[in-house]
């Protein structure tokens, strides 16, 4: 009885853990096996333990070389779809025009298309216009469908942001461009940011589109997959952990500057 | 902080000339001239939808106007976009930048023309609105009152040669903003520049305010310092706005000397024909005016004991209200039913309860005249809360 009382207070902390738990199971697993020594061709079965694959992180022919074009086209793919979406998400939020209300959920069509449907029009559209697949096939899709995220991110932003302080910003002696450069564009900076995360985070694990669009260039989404067909080398691991270990670096440094800046202010 | 060289050279009156604005078929502020005197505390009062506000925007250029111009001193700013005017605003719910800390805030319109060394500048700025310790704080982590005094160093720190405040202190709890009310007023008189302040509360106007424009309906109804306004409003609506005013309907009888008799119910009531602003003909009508405070009460055993040349009218307490410093009664007569009066609690006179017969008198100089042909209701607040005069509720 005493044991059940005591659970029924601890429920929600109880529930919190096995949640997180669930969430982080399969990032244990992709660490562990990262130090694993398998036996045959796939890094399926823990034998036993061996840095190896750390030491050598490109030792698989291609690996390395897909994850650098992946970065590089998920760099790329976020800058322009930051740019662009910003830009969409400023309009439809300041200015009424003509088909505003249109556009306002045209640019959410990609977020609900299916994205093999998508892909498959996308090969068909790019190969009557006669273009050679590869980075650039692939980055103009991924700019394309990154786009209404950075929208949804940027728009909500401005959205809530109170008109008055550009006024403010205008009554103070500042001209258009030093309003926007001053005050407009560092209030919506967080909608700007959590936009280009999201989009770099859809490029870089993209597989679908990307599969679809790429002809003879491999991605490292592309590059995983196909070495599931003939084995897992435990790099693949060591690549996945070392991403996470990065993700979880940044959040934990910018959340010290903000600790740091926000003891300083007071 | 001194007044500044700039402010004394140029000029800080402001005129506006046949200013006016309409969105569509509305109609926000009908062709307007107004000359707010340099270095004057000036108030726009009225109602929320009166046009107060449209016109404020039009001085800081925020409001384009669809008719006539607005100079500053000599120089006519009506084609000027905001960031070029010399005037500054202090919005209202402050819109300081969320990004910035105070001091960044403080320093901001100078940064924008182009200052090198603002920390002396911001650091006395901070002090004038005793800040100094916040100022490395964001305007969330301070508190109303505190955020407000920031919004009024951001733009004074700017010598603006016209200060424009919109509604500054609506957002603060009662006290606060009697506080602040005084303390605006202490800053206008130490720097010594134009302060332009639209509110829709009477008393803010009437405390902090040289001279007062009280608008209604995209017009100014009357202009003036606030005695004239409220011991000689030209309309019901002033009458009404500002305070209370009970009011008698009446006939021009004669005129005697500087004085015009005129008729209402049996008796005669004598209004001073400087103060009337209705007809003045014999048989004209007249809404006569008075103000609850200027009334005495005496119970009808004790008429014979009210002075001559008193203007007076009888009639019956129909409720009492004790307020500790003042009773306030509301007395039917024949003339004006709900006739409301303010006897201050000297003396009470323990037979002034509801239903005992009674005598109004008070001096004829109180008295005003206004033309009967205008809503007697105008500017009051009907049972439901609705300003009949407004558009919409305050």
């Amino acid at each position: 009885m005493a044991f059940l009382d005591r659970l029924k207070r601890r429920l929600v902390v109880v529930a919190g853990l096995l949640t997180l738990g669930y969430l982080l199971l399969p990032v244990a697993v992709v660490a562990v096996f990262s130090f694993n020594r398998p036996r045959g061709r796939f890094n399926y079965e823990w034998q036993e333990f061996s840095a190896d694959a750390w030491k050598d992180p490109c030792g698989v022919s291609g690996l390395c070389g897909s994850l650098s074009l992946s970065l590089r086209i998920a760099l790329w793919a976020t800058l322009g779809a930051t740019v662009l979406g910003t830009m969409t998400a400023f309009a439809l939020a300041r200015y009424r025009f003509r088909a505003r209300g249109a556009v306002n959920s045209l640019v959410f069509l990609p977020m609900a298309m299916p994205e093999v449907v998508m892909a498959a029009s996308l090969l068909t559209l790019f190969l009557n216009m006669g273009v050679r697949l590869g980075f650039w096939t692939i980055l103009i899709a991924h700019v394309m469908f990154c786009l209404s995220f950075v929208v949804v991110a940027v728009k909500a932003r401005v959205m809530s942001m109170d008109p008055r302080l550009e006024q403010a910003a205008q009554d103070l002696y500042a001209g258009p461009l030093q309003t926007f450069l001053r005050v407009t564009l560092p209030i919506a900076a967080p909608g700007i940011a959590a936009g280009a995360l999201l989009a770099f985070a859809l490029s870089f694990d993209d597989f679908v589109i990307t599969n679809f669009t790429s002809g003879s260039t491999v991605t490292f989404p592309m590059f995983v997959w196909g070495s599931a067909q003939r084995g897992t080398p435990v790099q693949i691991n060591v690549v996945g952990t070392a991403m996470f270990v990065v993700a979880v670096l940044l959040v934990l440094i910018s959340m010290a500057v903000g600790n740091r800046r926000g003891r300083q202010r007071t | 902080m001194r007044t500044t060289h700039d402010t004394d050279a140029r000029g800080g009156d402001v005129r506006l000339t046949g200013l006016g604005k309409t969105y569509g078929a509305f109609t926000a502020v009908h062709p307007l001239d107004l000359t707010v005197p340099e270095g004057s505390f000036f108030a726009l009062l009225g109602a929320s939808g009166c046009g107060k506000t449209t016109t404020l925007r039009m001085i800081a250029g925020l409001e384009e106007p669809t008719s006539g111009t607005v100079h500053l001193g000599d120089q006519d700013v009506t084609a000027l976009p905001p960031y070029k005017r010399p005037v500054n605003t202090v919005f209202q719910s402050y819109a300081l930048f969320p990004h910035l800390d105070v001091f960044e805030n403080v320093a901001f319109g100078l940064r924008r023309r182009g200052v090198k060394n603002v920390r002396k500048q911001v650091g006395e700025m901070l002090e004038l609105v005793q800040l100094g310790e916040q100022a490395r704080r964001k305007p969330h982590r301070l508190s109303g009152g505190q955020q407000q005094r920031v919004a009024v160093a951001r733009a004074l720190i700017n010598h603006p040669r016209v200060l424009l405040l919109d509604e500054p202190l609506g957002a603060l709890d009662l006290k606060l903003r009697r506080q602040m009310q005084l303390e605006l007023k202490r800053i206008q008189t130490e720097v010594g520049i134009t302060f332009v302040h639209v509110t829709h509360d009477q008393e803010e106007a009437m405390t902090m305010a040289d001279t007062v424009a009280v608008m209604n309906g995209g017009r100014v109804e009357q202009l003036g310092p606030p005695t004239e306004l409220y011991e000689n409003p030209r309309t019901t609506f002033v009458a009404n706005f500002l305070g209370t005013s009970n009011f008698i309907e009446a006939d021009v009888d004669t005129r005697s000397g500087d004085d015009l008799v005129l008729k209402a119910g049996g008796g005669r009531l004598v209004l001073p024909s400087a103060r009337n602003s209705g007809p003045t003909a014999a048989g004209g009508k007249v809404l006569l005016g008075v103000r609850p405070e200027k009334i005495a009460l005496v119970h009808a055993d004790d008429a014979g004991r009210v002075p001559e040349g008193r203007n007076r009218i009888t009639g019956r307490i129909s409720d009492s209200s004790y307020l500790g410093v003042s009773t306030q009664f509301v007395v039917d007569s024949p003339v004006c039913t709900a006739f409301e009066v303010y006897v201050q609690n000297v003396d009470r006179d323990p037979r002034l309860v509801p239903g005992a017969e009674v005598v109004l008198h008070w001096n004829p100089a109180h008295t005003f005249g206004l033309d009967a042909a205008q809503s007697l209701l105008a500017g009051t607040v009907d049972p439901a809360g609705v300003e009949t005069a407004g558009k919409e509720a305050i």
